[in-house]
């Protein structure tokens, strides 16, 4: 029915006719050598010499290495270590999706999530053990994502309500931070925890490289956050606090249980977009040499039996991405229904 | 307090003493050294590898700087036509903008890059080059582009007029007279001494005239442009469907035509919405050009990392980028908040 008003809008007068030709001559001037490069021209299986001898698209490429760029240099025959990890951290994430999930156990579950993936990853109780540059592709995207920013976000509120301290030292401190990280690219935060950070430790103390990113990940992500919190912060009317105080709350218990857990439900959303914005900018730990979803794709096409199928590779990854990203915000805007729905019934009843 | 001045004391001491230990000392001597190595793409400078590491400083700022002005000026035009497509009534035209706005903003922004790149390289060599449109190649020298030579005069008279607009407070009620006769000027000089117009042409293996953007620039350019411009789009949506709709009511009832009331009402309202949030994907096209990095194009970030591989000091180099960033960061912060002021100033529409 809808399908029906949209046909008879695209051609209500005739330059929206015009218009709607346009449009669909772009469409299939775009669409017909695309559709021919990856559908009917590809090939879907055989070697690299059947790929070179077809125009389309490489798809036996992409199968066959499919599993090293979801799982990088991890090595084989311990893949289902990291297949667990990940489908543990996916459950996790699914969990922390569910409004009902939403108490003090969530933290706890994560706590135990991650020591479980790391456990497994890195390989306790008998396990071989596996360096952490041998990790690769999807878990370690994920893993960055999610405990950069579960780790980015008590430091958040932390820096948010420092930021609206009534002492000018943490005041300035928190200020200072926020300002600085979210002032310059997250490469210059990479750098700095890769190629300077090391050198104001004591040379007794070598930390990994996934490690340091990890903090600095879960750094830059707690300026974000600390902003996002803090607009959450001002849109709490001063009254709550009066309130609370008159109730005999002091400023601790009244924050955590009053203007906090109202602040941080407004800013939903927001904690939302920057989720996803940091699934995508984790992308950009290629450029200091550890090997995320991104990396392993372009790995693979540097294989010289696989030559000159990078765009394949590429294709492959993004289409995860894609997936990752278009669900996350997708998931927002379901939240934000629900809470628009809870909200005007609340004020019904009141 | 105390805590995190201890920390930072003996964070600084162990710095201080792995540098010792590395036979490093501290200090901005190092940019009068010679750089020794080159640098592959340069903007207005040349530089070879027996200038100095400060040069090749500045070369790489003058590439981020040219980047960074033609990636927001791009994306914007893009953003706004992209925008604009997406309210259009017309379900097709809406769709497709909508189409690609969704991928752009659903996949990362240095897969795109490494897409781009690879496939630039890909391209056939100069002797094959694809020609899409008159004086345009595209082969894997990069993209070459008819160049527009305007004479010097031009230039002075435009930058004139430039000046004269920026000052005209200063030149008080003559301002926009003057500003105005500059203008006139610097069109007229273009009658007196018409630019010329380059095109390029296949000369053996490689191409004359016309200007080549190297297949990293390219790909940077196009790369920033169309991931910014996914995200600018919405914005200009935004601003645009914030319009209220009693406003553009209230002026077609004043008996303004449909499009007078698009120029005198909804564009300048939405562009008071629009002006910070504009500024701040500009900021962050900016800080996204850093990616250079990945693909070898000689940004500012990029030959500050060579410089601190190759003479050992990071410590500085990673200053001097930081300082970089922030002071831009901080200078278009200040401009957005001067802006508002004005805005509120002259009567911003209550909210």
């Amino acid at each position: 029915m809808t399908a029906m008003i949209g046909v008879r809008r695209s051609f209500a007068t005739p330059l929206n006719t015009a218009l709607t030709m346009v449009v669909v001559s772009v469409v299939a001037v775009l669409a017909i050598p695309l559709a021919r490069w990856a559908v009917l021209d590809a090939t879907w299986s055989g070697t690299a010499q059947d790929c070179r001898a077809a125009s389309g698209a490489c798809w036996v490429f992409v199968g066959h290495k499919a599993s090293f760029i979801l799982f990088g240099l991890y090595p084989a025959a311990e893949r289902w270590r990291p297949e667990s990890a990940l489908l543990a951290l996916l459950g996790l994430i699914v969990m922390t999706g569910m409004p009902r999930c939403w108490n003090r156990w969530l933290p706890v579950a994560w706590a135990a999530g991650l020591a479980t993936a790391w456990g497994l990853m890195r390989g306790v109780g008998g396990l071989p053990v596996v360096a952490t540059q041998e990790w690769g592709g999807l878990p370690v995207t994920i893993m960055l994502t999610a405990v950069g920013l579960g780790l980015g976000f008590p430091l958040g509120v932390a820096l948010a309500l420092g930021r609206r301290s009534r002492y000018a030292v943490p005041r300035a401190i928190a200020r200072t931070l926020v300002e600085v990280v979210r002032g310059v690219p997250l490469i210059a935060v990479l750098y700095l925890a890769v190629l300077v950070f090391p050198l104001a430790l004591p040379p007794a103390i070598t930390l990994d490289k996934l490690l340091l990113v990890q903090a600095a990940v879960a750094l830059f992500a707690s300026a974000y956050l600390a902003e996002a919190v803090r607009s959450g912060l001002q849109m709490v009317p001063q009254g709550r606090m009066d309130a609370a105080s008159a109730l005999g709350l002091g400023w601790w218990p009244a924050m955590r249980l009053v203007i906090l857990p109202e602040a941080l439900r407004i800013v939903i959303p927001s904690f939302i977009s920057i989720a996803v914005g940091f699934f995508q900018d984790t992308s950009l730990i290629v450029i200091v040499g550890l090997f995320d979803l991104l990396n392993t794709a372009r790995l693979a096409a540097q294989d010289p039996a696989w030559l000159g199928f990078s765009t394949e590779a590429f294709v492959f990854v993004g289409a995860i991405y894609f997936c990752g990203s278009a669900l996350l915000s997708r998931y927002g805007r379901w939240l934000e229904h629900r809470m628009a729905a809870a909200r005007r019934g609340s004020e019904a009843t009141r | 307090m105390g805590l995190t001045v201890t920390t930072l004391w003996w964070l600084g001491h162990n710095a201080v003493a792995s540098l010792e230990r590395h036979g490093l000392s501290l200090g901005f001597g190092f940019l009068k050294q010679p750089a020794n190595f080159a640098i592959g793409d340069t903007a207005w400078l040349s530089f070879s590898p027996e200038n100095t590491v400060g040069r090749a400083i500045l070369v790489g700022f003058l590439n981020t700087a040219l980047i960074s002005a033609l990636g927001c000026v791009l994306a914007i035009a893009l953003g706004f036509f992209v925008g604009v497509l997406r309210l259009s009534p017309n379900p097709a035209v809406g769709g497709l903008a909508r189409a690609g706005v969704e991928v752009m903003r659903n996949t990362p922004l240095l897969l795109l890059l490494l897409l781009l790149a690879a496939s630039l390289h890909g391209l056939p060599p100069a002797e094959r080059a694809l020609h899409p449109a008159p004086g345009v190649f595209l082969s894997d020298r990069g993209l070459i582009l008819p160049e527009i030579r305007v004479s010097g005069l031009t230039v002075w008279l435009g930058a004139a007029t430039l000046a004269t607009v920026l000052l005209r407070r200063a030149l008080g009620r003559l301002g926009w007279r003057v500003a105005a006769m500059a203008a006139v000027a610097s069109v007229a000089s273009l009658v007196v001494r018409p630019p010329v117009v380059g095109v390029a042409r296949l000369d053996g293996f490689n191409f004359a005239g016309g200007t080549t953007l190297s297949p990293e620039f390219a790909a940077l350019l196009a790369a920033l442009v169309l991931h910014q411009s996914a995200h600018i789009s919405e914005v200009v949506r935004g601003a645009i469907v914030a319009v209220p709709r009693g406003q553009r009511d209230a002026a077609r009832a004043l008996g303004l035509s449909r499009f007078q009331v698009l120029r005198l009402v909804t564009v300048p309202l939405a562009l008071r919405a629009m002006v910070p949030l504009l500024a701040t994907n500009c900021v962050s096209l900016i800080k996204n050009s850093s990616l250079a990095v990945a693909v070898g194009f000689p940004d500012v970030v990029s030959v500050l990392n060579t410089v601190g591989n190759q003479t050992g000091h990071n410590l500085e180099t990673m200053l001097m980028m930081m300082v970089l960033y922030l002071s831009l960061s901080f200078a278009v912060a200040g401009a957005l908040n001067r802006y508002n002021t004005a805005l509120l100033a002259r009567g911003a529409p209550a909210r």
